[in-house]
């Protein structure tokens, strides 16, 4: 039960919310643009869309997640790495598996 | 206009099998005479005020009960039908595109709709009271979570008699759930079903990850925690980590499907095996989901009847926890035959041996705990016992499976079928059994008949291995998966006869089950005391049924099985049933916003379904007005006095 129901504790202010957003929005926006108007193709493509995402990331981890703030930032760091191990396995693991496909092809 | 009213319904209901048209008039049937009793009885304003609204764990615990076991039924009678089907050469009982679509959903609604909500419903009337909380975390997303859960299992059902069933099975490879290849709806609901629920899962495990973590009774530190609670966290953390994927990688083939994508096309660029691979990153975990729990159960049942504190804690936790991580690293062992090379799939090969070692740690555990111990054969226990040689042999022919050369010969043949039910069914279904035939007297205040407990027992027992031996035989002959009919030349009729009567077995076990609980609601013996096992841990020191507050004082701790030391100490005279002053206890206020939302989900993916956009506007428009209607409310909570909680201990005779 939560038991600060009045929330006492606020998290982050409206202005830190309303920033995350639009940046969250912009950089989902350029990748769409840049692919619907073939601005550019290929490796560089790829590298652009790649990098957006891992600002995005960050942006929604300060400014939704707070990852700063928190009584206990250990937990915070503790689901942080974990979390990073698995995202790693996930695209590092993909793109091992799948570089077969390359081979085949 | 008639007849494109005619054509439109032809389309839209499913025609022209007489088990459907059966299925079409019970559910109508069911619904009238629901409707009818409860309107006759004046019940509506009860059923909406006590358990449509409530936030309270017990009874939301107890309402995925009933629907997980809802789901355990329809799931039996789509085994049960296959099993029909193929107990002899040439049947002519379904049809190939109907067998497809049985096995389909049977698969789909025994892992996400009955042994996900099973799981849950544990974990609501468990983990508060074995924590001495009175209520988890998040009350409302919790509510909130079982109405996803619910309205997504009801839309994946209503695919039987509207529109019709997915039929690419219980994993929707591509590219045969593609639109090139499945043109129909089905798809659609299997993933809009799964979606819907999916967001649920995920909100139950975050919210059992903050109950665990920030929950605990004063000095309850973790390391003093009782081992179910253990494995709920342990579950939770692959929850977190695991169900993105699985949406994600849903939302990519609905993406295919609905806007003509290439994720997993063959075409375009588009390659099949990335959705192959991304579901196995969800699908390897999720088996370990649901299994750990189980683990947990077991673990409480064997110290509480075994007289005796679980033998290796330290060890127990550490398995668990280990497991939760290990098991992001195995998947590629569901798709060894992709031929990824030899370095992949040796990797894996080795990481799916090596989550072996935790899980046979915990096996010489849970024998070590019994070892010399004072061990009484209740029905929690007997299904315990069953489990451990039954889960032995499940995890010994899944090794042989992780031998990745080997497995090209094993794979998707009958071997596999027999190792992951062996694994299922003697680990997740007997686990879970187990832990309601232990917490049924906490739930409702009596425990289920030993005598018909006992008949249920045996045939589910004996059932099982004759049902599932014999499969390990047929995929050494030969027989695939998914297989709708065989001819007398291939010599697999002996051994699938007596995997059909095995089956049947276990569905007559469910019927002794079924009476087994209708019986003891009017006769079972009640439990008055509140400790009907003499049982270990803080679940136990309160009142059966627990009382909507569960603890009139929160408990303090200081050891492992609180619930255990403190009636040593109270025997030994050291203290007395201490009686500290009651202060008035903060509650959470029902909502309606939660079932009223998961509605309007359910309308959104039903027009996603059929692609009828106004509807899926209408739908995701009313989600966000609950949303905001919530965000607003302000007056979520009350008090209970002190006159009250008085009042209520005194009626399970305990004055304070
Ligand atoms: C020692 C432990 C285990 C090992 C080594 C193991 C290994 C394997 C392997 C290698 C496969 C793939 C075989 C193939 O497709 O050819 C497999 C399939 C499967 N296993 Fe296990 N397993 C273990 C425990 C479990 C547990 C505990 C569960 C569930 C509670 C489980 C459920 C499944 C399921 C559902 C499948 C088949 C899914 C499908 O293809 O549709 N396994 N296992
Ligand atoms: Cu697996």
């Amino acid at each position: 039960m939560e038991h600060e129901t009045t929330q006492t504790h606020a998290h982050g202010s409206v202005k830190s919310y309303v920033t995350g957003f639009a940046l969250s929005i912009v950089l989902t926006i350029i990748p769409i643009v840049l692919v619907l108007s073939h601005a550019l193709a290929g490796k560089p493509l790829i590298v652009t869309i790649v990098l957006l995402a891992v600002l995005q990331f960050l942006i929604q981890l300060f400014f939704f997640m707070h990852v700063r703030e928190g009584e206990q930032p250990r937990y915070n760091v503790m689901a942080l790495i974990l979390g990073c191990v698995i995202v790693f396995t996930i695209v590092a693991g993909s793109m091992w598996i799948m570089s077969f496909n390359a081979a085949v092809q | 206009m008639l007849t494109k009213l005619k054509d439109f319904a032809s389309t839209f209901f499913v025609t022209g099998d007489p088990l459907i048209y059966g299925a079409d008039v019970a559910i109508v049937l069911t619904t009238i005479a629901i409707v009818f009793v409860l309107t006759y009885f004046k019940k509506w304003t009860w059923l909406w005020k006590e358990w449509l609204t409530s936030v309270d764990h017990k009874k939301i615990g107890i309402m995925y009960l009933i629907a997980s076991l809802l789901m355990l039924f329809r799931g039996g009678v789509d085994a049960l039908l296959m099993r029909t089907q193929l107990a002899l050469p040439n049947i002519q009982f379904l049809q190939a595109d109907h067998y497809n679509e049985i096995f389909t959903t049977h698969g789909t609604i025994m892992i996400l709709f009955m042994a996900m909500p099973m799981m849950f419903a544990l974990f609501n009337i468990v983990v508060p009271l074995q924590l001495g909380a009175r209520d988890v975390a998040y009350p409302f997303l919790n509510a909130l979570s079982f109405w996803l859960f619910f309205f997504g299992a009801m839309l994946f059902n209503l695919s039987f008699v509207i529109g019709g069933s997915p039929d690419a099975g219980w994993l929707s490879y591509p590219p045969l759930s593609e639109m090139s290849h499945s043109p129909g709806v089905g798809e659609n609901f299997y993933i809009w079903g799964i979606q819907i629920s999916g967001i649920g899962s995920l909100a139950t495990g975050i919210n059992f990850l903050v109950t665990i973590l920030k929950m605990r009774a004063p000095g309850m530190k973790l390391m003093n925690m009782p081992l179910f609670s253990w494995s709920v966290l342990s579950t939770s953390v692959m929850i977190i980590f695991a169900f993105p994927i699985l949406t994600i990688t849903l939302a990519l083939l609905f993406v295919d499907r609905f806007l003509g994508a290439h994720f997993f096309t063959m075409t375009a660029g588009g390659n099949p095996m990335m959705y192959v691979n991304l579901i196995w990153m969800w699908g390897h975990p999720e088996v370990y989901i649901v299994v750990i729990p189980a683990f947990g159960i077991y673990s409480e049942i064997v110290s509480t009847f075994s007289k005796k504190k679980i033998f290796g804690y330290k060890s127990m936790v550490f398995s668990m926890m280990i497991i939760s991580v290990l098991s992001f690293f195995t998947w590629v062992h569901h798709f060894f035959t992709m031929g990824a090379g030899a370095d992949v799939n040796t990797f894996f090969a080795i990481s799916t041996m090596a989550i072996g070692i935790p899980t046979g740690v915990k096996i010489f555990n849970w024998l070590f705990t019994m070892f010399r111990g004072r061990i009484q054969l209740k029905q929690p226990m007997l299904w315990t016992l069953a489990f451990i040689p039954c889960f032995v042999v499940g995890g010994a022919t899944g090794v042989m499976l992780a031998v990745a050369p080997a497995d090209y010969q094993y794979h998707n043949s009958y071997f596999l079928i027999a190792h992951f039910h062996q694994v299922l069914i003697g680990g997740v279904v007997f686990g879970y059994l187990a832990g309601i035939y232990y917490w049924w007297p906490k739930m409702f205040g009596f425990k289920l008949d030993e005598k018909l407990g006992k008949w249920a027992f045996w045939t589910w027992n004996i059932g099982f291995y004759v049902c599932f031996m014999p499969q390990y035989a047929l995929g050494f002959m030969g027989m695939t998966r998914r297989v709708y009919t065989y001819g007398w030349d291939m010599g697999w009729a002996p051994l699938n006869l007596v995997s059909s009567i095995g089956a049947f077995l276990m569905g007559i076990g469910f019927i002794f089950q079924v009476w087994q609980i209708s019986y003891s609601i009017k006769y079972g013996e009640r439990d008055t005391t509140g400790d009907p096992w003499n049982a270990r841990t803080l679940e136990w020191s309160i009142p059966s049924p627990a009382p909507m507050y569960n603890f009139a004082t929160v408990p303090h701790v200081s050891e492992q099985d609180a619930w255990w030391a403190e009636k040593q100490a109270r025997e030994a005279g050291k203290r007395a049933a201490a009686a500290p002053a009651l202060e008035p206890i903060h509650m959470p206020k029902n909502s309606g916003i939660p079932i009223i939302m998961a509605a309007f989900w359910f309308v959104a993916g039903f027009g996603f379904v059929f692609s009828w956009i106004w509807m899926a506007v209408a739908g995701l428009l009313g989600v966000a007005a609950c949303l905001l209607a919530r965000s607003f409310q302000y007056d979520t909570d009350y008090y209970i006095p002190v006159d009250e909680i008085k009042r209520t201990e005194a009626s399970f005779g305990r004055g304070i």
